[in-house]
Order: C-alpha cells, then sequence, then structure tokens
C-alpha cells in the first residue's frame, strides 16, 4: 500500500475502488488460461435476445467442442433450463437484487467444476447495460448485444459499456427492414463511442451470421492460446 | 444501481486504509472517477451514507474529482483530453480513435483524519 501524507491529516491512498473484484478477476484469467478456456462476456438490455442467441451458439459450437455457460439473473431458472436444451454444461448465478455478476461470484459458482473440461465458457451477464460495465469477470472479450429494434442511438446513451466492450453484436437481423433499422447511423453510433469496434450482425430465426460470429471466436480462442503459449 | 456495491466496496477500502494509516475517524474521502466508469454520483454519495452508518466513515464527505477521457492521438502521436466523452476523436485533427488513456478510473485517491487522528499522527512520528 502506498502511503503519503501530504500534511499531517490527509493520507494519499491512490487505490481502484473494485481492488477486490480486480484482483479475483486477474486471478479467474490466469486459471482459464491456464486450463485453456476461452471466456466470453455478454451483456445487453433485457430482451436483446441474449439466451436465444446463446443457445444457438452453444448447440453449434457444442458439436466440436466442449462448452459451457454461466447465466446471472435477479431470479428465476428460466434461461439456464433453456441454454440446457442446447446440451451444454450450464449454471445459473441468481444474484437476488444485484444487477450485474462479479468476479466473486464466477469464482464461486465455478469452484467444483473441472475447467480442464472447458473449451468454451460463455458468461451471460444480467440484462442491463450499465452496471455489468465496471465488472471485469476475467473474460478474454466482453460482447456487447443490441437488437434492431432498440434504436439507432442506443450505443451512445449507454456509452460506458461500449467503450468496453471488444465487440458488438446486431441480433434479430432479420427484422431490421421491418423495424425500420438504420445500419449507417447505429454504426456510427457504435463507432462514436469505440471507433473500430467490431461488429456482427446475426439472426438466428433465419441462421444469418451466426457461424460467421462462431469462426471469429473460435478464431480469437486459438490466436489467443497461441500468443499466450509463447 | 450498481452504485450500492461499489459504495460497500469503497467503504471497506477505505476503512482498510483508515486503520492502515492510523486514522480514526475519517472526515472526508477524495475519489477520482472518470466520466466513463459508469458511475452515477448522487447515486453514490446516497449509497455511501446508507453503507458508512455505524463505522468509522460515518458523517465522511465524499469529495469527487471528474476525470476526463484522455486519448492518444495516433496522427498528432500526442495525447488528447476530450472537450465531451464522445465521439472518440482527436480533438486537434478530428482522427477517430479508442485508445483510452485515462477517463474510466474509479480511485479512492486519498483520505482526510479527524482532529483525533492529527495527535495520534504527532504521537506515532514521536516512536
Ligand atoms: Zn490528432
Amino acid at each position: 500500500m502506498q502511503e503519503l501524507t501530504l500534511n499531517p491529516r490527509i493520507v494519499e491512498i491512490r487505490q481502484n475502488i473494485l481492488k477486490k473484484n480486480d484482483l479475483l478477476a486477474r486471478e479467474l484469467r490466469k486459471r482459464f488460461q491456464k486450463a485453456g478456456v476461452y471466456v466470453v462476456n455478454l451483456v445487453s438490455s433485457p430482451g436483446a435476445g441474449k439466451t436465444t442467441l446463446l443457445t444457438e451458439v452453444l448447440t453449434r459450437l457444442g458439436k466440436r467442442y466442449r462448452v459451457a455457460a454461466l447465466v446471472g439473473d435477479l431470479a428465476t431458472e428460466n434461461d439456464a433450463d433453456r441454454l440446457r436444451q442446447s446440451g451444454a454444461k450450464v449454471r445459473q448465478i441468481t444474484t437476488g437484487t444485484v444487477c450485474h455478476l462479479e468476479a466473486e461470484m464466477i469464482a464461486r459458482t465455478l469452484q467444483d467444476w473441472d475447467l480442464e473440461k472447458i473449451d468454451f465458457l460463455f458468461i451471460e451477464n444480467v440484462g442491463n447495460l450499465v452496471c455489468p460495465a465496471s465488472y471485469d469477470l476475467g473474460e478474454n472479450q466482453r460482447v456487447v448485444l443490441f437488437s434492431v429494434t432498440e434504436g439507432e442511438d442506443k450505443p451512445v446513451k449507454y456509452p460506458t459499456i461500449v467503450n468496453s466492450a471488444d465487440a458488438a453484436v446486431i441480433t434479430k437481423i432479420d427484422l431490421a427492414e421491418a423495424a425500420g433499422f438504420q445500419r449507417e447511423r447505429f454504426y456510427e453510433a457504435l463507432n462514436q463511442v469505440r471507433p473500430g469496434i467490431r461488429i456482427h450482425e446475426v439472426s438466428v430465426r433465419t441462421g444469418e451470421g451466426v457461424d460467421e460470429w462462431i469462426s471469429r471466436l473460435e478464431a480469437d480462442k486459438s490466436a489467443f492460446h497461441m500468443s499466450s503459449s509463447v | 444501481m450498481h452504485e450500492l456495491s461499489i459504495a460497500h466496496s469503497l467503504a471497506e477500502l477505505a476503512v482498510e486504509a483508515a486503520e492502515f494509516s492510523g486514522i480514526k475517524q475519517v472526515k472526508a474521502l477524495y475519489l477520482k472517477l472518470g466520466v466513463l466508469s459508469g458511475v452515477v454520483k448522487e447515486a453514490l454519495e446516497f449509497s455511501f451514507d446508507v453503507v458508512v452508518q455505524g463505522t468509522s466513515l460515518e458523517g465522511a464527505k465524499l469529495i469527487i474529482e471528474d476525470v476526463p477521457v484522455t486519448v492518444f492521438c495516433p496522427s498528432c502521436q500526442e495525447t488528447r483530453i476530450l472537450p465531451e466523452p464522445f465521439p472518440m476523436r482527436c480533438p486537434v485533427c478530428g482522427t477517430k480513435t479508442g485508445q483510452v488513456l485515462a477517463g474510466r478510473e474509479m480511485e479512492l485517491y486519498a483520505l482526510e483524519g479527524g482532529e483525533e487522528n492529527a495527535r495520534a499522527d504527532l504521537e506515532s512520528s514521536n516512536c
């Protein structure tokens, strides 16, 4: 701990308020890396289609990899039940009144898991575009989801989460026309807060873009493990 | 509202830091909050007052300094402070940049102790 007395009564502290979370996230990241697990943290508003997309991705990716998911929710087991239909190993994290997942909840939930038996771990965060932004969960990448029905200025309304994300996925792209989705405006809004952010468009209903996103995740995983094994 | 969780973490950190520094009664906490930290100041202040009841932090003030977004401009090869958090582009040449150097922080910067502590400091400096 750094300590410096500025005057007799003020003591300099200079510590991150979420230090405990960040230290725990760092430990988790090391554990994941050692076990060869690639971790994706999904964040979105409620209703953006996270669970639907994740069920589809787990089903497709699960044919070639050992996949698992943690799903954060305030109360019910509904999302976990839906995700289990994919055949993946799924566990629900019930947060009670807490509107985001924290590293400690992930660590506690994974306590009895054999990470060596998992290739991809998806974390479906609580549906909320504000609070999850502040909490590192030890993930390799954070993906923010928006559906075409949410309005083009949504990224600008929630700049913190977009700025903290590595990629954006636009869901329900089959409804783009019906919803009057203005692609260019949406891309511009994303780029205002996160210049150069990677964008994927998907539709679970038509299957459009889903395999492309999966391929990208596979490529990210191998690039990460190649670079970290050097 | 994650400010309640943040207030808990802050209180915990401050109590530890106060004990470590020999501060018995904390009068003020100095924070640095990046404009991209995602923290609503009023919510944090409210939550803080609630969580510190009955601790050595009760009655302490939060003194919050806003930290603007600082980016690195690849064209100018300079760090630039943005007047607004977005659009994220160099305010001088207009180049878009996602290289954020500051503006996400959520830091307990300093603690201010009460009078009692001023004496404690004197005593400990005699050892
Ligand atoms: Zn510039």
